[in-house]
Parts: structure tokens; sequence; C-alpha cells
């Protein structure tokens, strides 16, 4: 999800340094205020520790594929929203420097777009919630989970945004949209078990280098693996449903700026090749536009949305019972 | 060679090569960092159709690349990264933008174009101007890290006030990396050869393998920390030191004229269409 220089504008480049600023200020004031001279030292390695393990290859469980790290949401729940965005901002900045992933001028918009959302909506809203009566494993895999799709579906729809305010494609909002957002729900759910995985190990062998973890608060058995999964199940229709009202809503702001310009609220376009591409996609979708064929209502868009939160959660769930099926069988032959 | 192996000769070449002692790499950090960024903001800021325009700001990298002796082939190998991403982004434009921009003329005429002019859509003219954009704006940030080295742009950076909670972190992860790569090249290798003939790690030893590994940092960390200041650190490195004196033969009246001309004629290549003006004076 690194944005390259050559696919922000100047404008979309410092207004994002601008915001990733902001952040970054807020949060060196609140790490000082700690007052802990370690923290740094310990944010340096941690960093470094990312930046190595994400070249390790994780192999997914049934596909042929393999995974990596999700950076942000490891280090906020190990040093805290506001060192691990710090971190944050040294990893990119040197994965830019050394690897020429990212760019210098687009570093605030990848800032945003990876740090932000893991460090702060994931600690913030996800984690320190969950681990406000103490941590268990399916607690910290929900989290983890929970933490990485909201990071890289925000992501995604920032790059998505930031993209086309740059004005560099010429892809239709909504078409981009559609092929950003899923591929990038199945890499958060996959970097969501992996990250859940390396914590659940932290925990069982040092719980203290976790944050916000308030094991004197512990109730075993209020928060179970189940329950857990019904309140993602609920979460996900929700939010699902109410994102989607959004999303119809959204694109005609866009639509009506497009509109002030060319004159038309569509991308106009012709050919054989478009045509052909146009006549598969109608012909494939299982709901096409985000709505229900052949209507504009907004009921039509939430019901996309709740189907394919739906569709999403199956496939997680799925995902987390295989998970404990092999880790009891593995148990069992111990 | 393993991707881990890569990756650590790689920021040993870089290392190397930002270290050499010729005119470029001695340049003030501020300078160079000021003018990756004025140089890639102009690139981007070129409008979408105007190729040659943009095609034309490649004298600077290719100013740096000559002068300070910097591999065209390792920058090359960069692009492997960043084209593939911006291709996919603006491979589409064709399709959708499909205005006739300009024609150009063939030379002969065919059943097909019979006044032998072929017209060319924006679409064509907007995606090889985003990969040229592409091209170079990652040699630009390659010729600043290939002739600087990190320890003097985090010397730059704290120059202009960035906070030491951030500048020290990062000079940190840099230390950093090669002995964690080393680390994890370790534990990847032993694993590989306990499972041989499986691509990647099995998820049963996700949170184990990763795991240890990131305990044995964090007491790492504390180690280090305690040896740091012992050899008294205090939080924050050296920002008061002279950047030009008997080690540097360069100068700050020649850094900045170097400054002023490269900005000033990139001002002019990005305002003045001089690749029309040069070619209107030979036809």
């Amino acid at each position: 999800m690194h944005m390259a220089d050559a696919l922000v504008t100047a404008p979309v480049a410092a207004t994002m340094y601008g915001m990733s600023g902001i952040t970054a200020g807020y949060s060196v004031h609140k790490v000082r205020l700690e007052n802990n001279a370690k923290k740094i030292p310990v944010m340096g390695i941690m960093g470094a520790f990312v930046f190595a393990t994400q070249m390790i290859n994780f192999t997914i469980p049934g596909t042929g594929s393999s995974g990596h790290l999700c950076g942000g949401m490891l280090l906020s729940a190990l040093l805290g929203p506001f060192a691990g965005f710090l971190t944050m901002i040294g990893v990119l900045l040197v994965q830019c420097l050394l690897f020429a992933d990212g760019g210098i001028l687009a570093l605030g918009c990848n800032v945003w777009n990876m740090a932000f959302y893991g460090c702060f909506l994931g600690a913030l809203l996800i984690w320190r919630p969950a681990m406000k009566r103490g941590a268990t494993k399916a607690k910290i895999l929900f989290a983890s989970i929970a933490g990485c799709v909201l990071t890289l579906q925000l992501g995604a729809f920032s790059v998505t945004i930031e993209t086309l305010l740059s004005g560099i494609t010429e892809l239709p909002f909504k078409t981009f949209l559609l092929a950003m957002q899923p591929i990038h729900l199945a890499i958060g759910l996959v970097e969501g078990l992996i990250t859940g995985a390396v914590l659940c190990f932290v925990h069982e062998a040092r719980p203290e280098l976790l944050w916000e973890v308030n094991e004197e608060n512990k109730k075993e058995g209020r928060f179970s693996f189940e329950t857990t999964m019904i309140i993602l199940l609920v979460a996900s229709l929700v939010i699902g449903g109410i994102v989607s009202l959004f999303a119809s809503s959204y694109p005609d702001g866009l639509e009506w700026s497009m509109e002030r310009i060319t004159g038309s609220t569509e991308l106009e376009a012709a050919g054989a090749v478009y045509e052909t591409a146009d006549s598969i996609v109608s012909a494939t979708a299982l709901l096409p536009d985000y709505a229900f064929k052949g209507t504009e209502s907004a009921l039509g868009t939430t019901f996309s949305g709740i189907v394919g939160a739906l569709i999403v959660l199956g496939v997680s769930v799925g995902v987390c019972y295989l998970f404990r099926f092999f880790k009891k069988k593995e148990k069992a032959s111990n | 060679m393993s991707k881990i192996n890569k990756a650590i000769l790689n920021i040993e070449n870089l290392r190397q090569t930002a270290q050499k002692d010729q005119w470029v790499n001695r340049i003030h950090p501020l300078v160079k960092l000021f003018l990756t960024i004025f140089y890639i903001a102009i690139v981007v800021s070129m409008n979408k159709y105007h190729l040659l325009g943009t095609l034309v700001l490649a004298i600077y990298p290719v100013f740096i690349f000559i002068v300070g002796e910097v591999s065209f082939k390792d920058a090359l190998r960069r692009l492997r990264i960043v084209l593939p991403l911006v291709c996919i982004v603006g491979i589409l434009n064709p399709f959708f933008d499909r205005t006739i921009v300009t024609y150009v003329n063939l030379g002969f005429a065919t059943s097909k174009y019979p006044d032998g002019m072929l017209a060319v859509s924006g679409g064509f003219v907007s995606f090889f101007s985003l990969m040229i954009k592409g091209v170079l704006t990652v040699f630009a940030s390659y010729l600043l890290i290939a002739t600087t080295t990190i320890e003097d742009i985090c010397y730059s950076l704290r120059k202009i006030h960035v906070p030491k909670v951030i500048v020290t972190q990062v000079l940190l992860i840099y230390r950093y990396i090669t002995l964690l790569l080393s680390e994890v090249n370790k534990i990847t290798q032993a694993y590989e050869l306990r499972a041989p003939g499986q691509k990647g790690v099995a998820f049963k030893a996700w949170g184990s393998l990763v795991g240890r590994l990131l305990l044995r940092s964090m007491d790492r960390a504390d180690e280090v920390y305690e040896s740091m200041c012992l050899r008294g650190f205090k939080g924050d490195f050296d920002i008061t030191r002279q950047w030009y004196g008997e080690s540097n033969k360069n100068t700050f009246i020649g850094d900045l004229s170097f400054a002023i001309i490269w900005t000033g004629l990139i001002l002019v290549l990005k305002l003045v269409p001089v690749s029309y003006i040069i070619g209107s004076l030979f036809i």
C-alpha cells in the first residue's frame, strides 16, 4: 500500500504532510510527557524489528500464498499509540530511503494511510476497550484482526481518495474503490491473524509488555471466543450497513464536482475494450453498483453492505475456527 | 542469495556509496534534502499531457549520476518496486481518456491513415508522462540516499528542528536493521532446514517464531540503552558539530550557489517550454 511519489500531486502531498505532522507533533508531546528515557531505544529496535520481520513470509493455510506482519497494530499493542505512530514514521522513512518503498513526497500520505489508522483507531477504539478487563487469546486475536482490517480498509480508502484528488488516474471513483477494498480486506484478515499470533505469544510469555492490559480486573469467561465472534458479526453488520449508506452518498459529491468540470457526471468512455470489460463486469456483478438491480434506493445499498459484511465475516470466522481447530488438534497430540 | 541477504547487501552498498569523499557527497545534507523534495514536487506538478517538459527535467538526476559517480544499474533495480504500481494505476488511462491531444506525422500514408497522421489520445500521453514521473522521482530519492548517509540526513532533520524523538529513533532503526535482518535470516534458515520443501513459515509457528525474536529484541533494547548511557548518551546526538571544516573541502558559499542554481534551473524548466524553444531554433 506504499504510495509512490508519482501518484500524488504537491498540494495533496502537502496536505497529508500537514495532517501527519500535526499528529506526529501531538504524539511527540505525549511521549515526552511519559518522561521515559528508555522509550527511544525501545522504539528504535521495535522499528527495526517490524522492518526485519516483514521479510518473513508466513504461509496462509489452504492457499499457496503468503502474508506479512501488520506493523502499525503490533507496535501500538506493544508501545502504545503515540510511540507506535512515531516508530511507524521511522520505519516508513527508512523503507522509502533504503528500498524505494514509498516516496519522500508521498511520506505524509503513507504515514497517514498506514500508521494513523492502525496506531490510533486500532489501538484506542479496539485494543484498549478489548483489553480493559484483562487479555485472553480470543480477545487478542479479535483486537488484532479487527484492528488490521480497519487499518487496511481505511488505508486503502485513503489511497483511493489521494490518488483521485491528485488526478493521476482516469478510473471512476467506484471502480477504483471496488478494486482496492476487497483485496485489502483479505490482506487485513491475514495480517490480523499473524499479528494476533505474535501478540498471543507475547501475552503468554511476558504479558507485562502489552500496552494497556489490565490483568487485575481480569474476568475469565466474560468475553469468550464465541462471544467475541458474535460481537464481531454484529459490529460488522452495523458498520457494513452504515458505511454503505455513506458510500451511496459520497460519490455524489465527487460526481457533482466532476459535473462542474466536465459537464457530465460520468467519465465518458467508448471503444471495444471498454464495452467488453463493461459487459463482463455487468454479467458477473453480484450486486451491481452496490444496489439491487434496477433500483437506486439506499435500502438496496445497505443490503449490499450487509451481504458484503456477511461474506467477509463468514470467511473470517471460518479462518478463525480453522485456526482454533488446528490448535486443539495440536494440544491433543501433545 | 536469499531476499534478506540481498537487503543486507543493498544497505551496505548504499552506505559505502554515500560515504565516498567527493564533491556531491560533501554538499550540506540540508541542501540536498531541500533540492530533492523541491525537484520531486516540481516533477509531480507537471501537467499530465506535458510529456516533453517532464522528460527535460531528467537533467537534474543525469547531472548527479555523472558528477556523483552513482551506479545507474542500482538505480534501475529500484524501479522494479515502483514502476509496476505506477503502471497499474495509469494503464487504464488510454481506455478512459480518449481525447485526441496530438497527431504524429508518420511520413507515409496507409489505408487506415490516408493523410499519414496518427492520432494520439490524451490517455496515452498521460500514461507515459506518469511512467516518466515515476522513474524521475525514484531516481531523485535514490540519488539523495546514494550521496548522503542516513546519519547526515538525520543531522539535517535535527537542524530544521524535527523532534529528537523521531530523528534519534530513525537513526536507531537504521543501525539495528542490519543486526535484526541477520537474526531473521538465521532464524528463517534454521526453520527452513527443519522444514524442507516448505514455502514460508507454517501457521503453527507464526507466534512462537516471531514472538521469540521480539522478546529477544526487547531485551536487547534494554541492554543497548544501558550501554549507551554508560557511553554518555543523553537522548540526542551531536548537532552542534560544524559541517564545513578541515575534513570537508566544500564551502558554504559553494553549496548555497549549487542550491540556488539548481532551484532556478528547475523552475525555468517548469515554467518555460525549453524543449520547444530549442527545437524551433533548428527547425
